[in-house]
């Protein structure tokens, strides 16, 4: 039998969070989480998480699996059940809504300031922007980005400045569009982000790049956009 | 002036940048200090007073303390944001933390002035 060690938390019931124990039957299979959350929610239905597609691709379950952030859909018990115990919390750092789910509008508001759209005021060409192999290449391990959240809620400078730190969400996101040889705001998106706060205060110590479900790096990207900053500035 | 210095002092790149050269002098000073003790196993009082009577030793040193005022003031104030803030230990966390910079300023000005009033002997 697996324990397994969840977070409750109903603001409307409860004076303050508790952890819940379930014993669980996996019928010796490698289930994946979510699927012991799903069949949990059938034995307590007040179990409140956030999912969707159930295959790693929209984002939506990102929790804290055993201590590391991680998708519940694509992260088997085998790699997460230490002992026979198996512990679920919300993404840290971020206000609980209820149980496993969190007000995530702090990491959107730091998203929507790296504006992650692509700009150029040029008049667009008849068919499309073009871009040669090499300028494509270099999109690749930015764009795949699911914005799950699970790198930003487990760096401390997240945890610690989240209205000034962008992030590593946002800023390999930021990356993704100084990157981009379509995009023409290269100066103003790096002249919004030279403040000690939005990039410098990555410390390097590559949390993210541990945790991130889609095998991104981004301390690696943060560090371009450091280079890039420095350059423009020197 | 003032738009160029407020630029250098509180951008991420300056700071950045001055934390990388300002490491440099320090480094640079360690070397010279322990490569002349070693060099210099029986040294005497008046052969270290001579060396430091030097104007280009002595100016030496006072570029090597600006150099840890400068870098002790951005590295602690990035520890000091980080650490004392509302979010972490509430209200009170803005008195404090502008306390303890005026403290920390007040300390790296303090040493700045003793060590030209050592070197100079003003």
């Amino acid at each position: 039998m697996l324990n397994v060690s969840i977070y409750r938390y109903n603001p409307e019931v409860d004076a303050e969070p508790f952890m819940q124990d379930f014993e669980f039957d996996t019928q010796g299979k490698d289930l994946m989480v979510l699927d012991v959350l799903e069949k949990l929610k059938i034995q307590d239905p007040s179990l409140v998480f956030r999912r969707s597609c159930r295959e790693g691709v929209c984002g939506s379950d990102g929790v804290n699996i055993s201590g590391k952030n991680g998708l519940a859909c694509i992260t088997p018990l085998s790699e997460c059940v230490r002992g026979d115990k198996l512990v679920i919390r919300p993404l840290p750092g971020l206000p609980v809504i209820r149980d496993l789910v969190i007000d995530m509008s702090q990491f959107y508001a730091q998203y929507e300031k790296i504006q992650p759209y692509m700009i150029n005021n040029s008049p667009p060409p008849a068919i499309e922007r073009l871009q040669s192999p090499e300028e494509r290449k270099k999109l690749d391990g930015l764009y795949e980005c699911i914005l799950c959240a699970c790198c930003s809620t487990a760096c401390p400078s997240f945890w610690w400045n989240p209205e000034k730190f962008i992030g590593p969400s946002g800023l390999l996101q930021a990356y993704r569009f100084l990157a981009d040889s379509r995009d023409t705001a290269t100066e103003e998106r790096l002249a919004n982000l030279d403040d000690p706060f939005s990039v410098f205060r990555c410390h390097g110590i590559m949390n993210c790049v541990q945790v991130c479900p889609k095998g991104l790096n981004p301390t690696k990207a943060i560090g371009h956009i450091r280079n890039m900053l420095i350059r423009n500035a020197a | 002036m003032m738009d160029f210095l407020a630029r250098f002092t509180f951008t991420g790149p300056s700071n950045w940048i001055i934390q990388r050269i300002t490491a440099i002098v320090m480094a640079a000073y360690l070397f010279f200090i322990v490569g002349y003790l070693i060099t210099n196993p029986a040294l005497t009082y008046d052969q270290w007073s001579e060396l430091n009577n030097l104007l280009l030793m002595r100016v030496f040193t006072l570029v090597t303390v600006a150099a840890v005022a400068f870098h002790a003031w951005i590295g602690m104030r990035c520890v000091l944001t980080d650490y004392i803030t509302v979010r972490l230990i509430g209200p009170k966390a803005n008195g404090l933390r502008n306390t303890l910079q005026l403290g920390l300023a007040l300390i790296i000005l303090f040493y700045l002035v003793w060590t030209i009033k050592i070197l100079w002997g003003l």
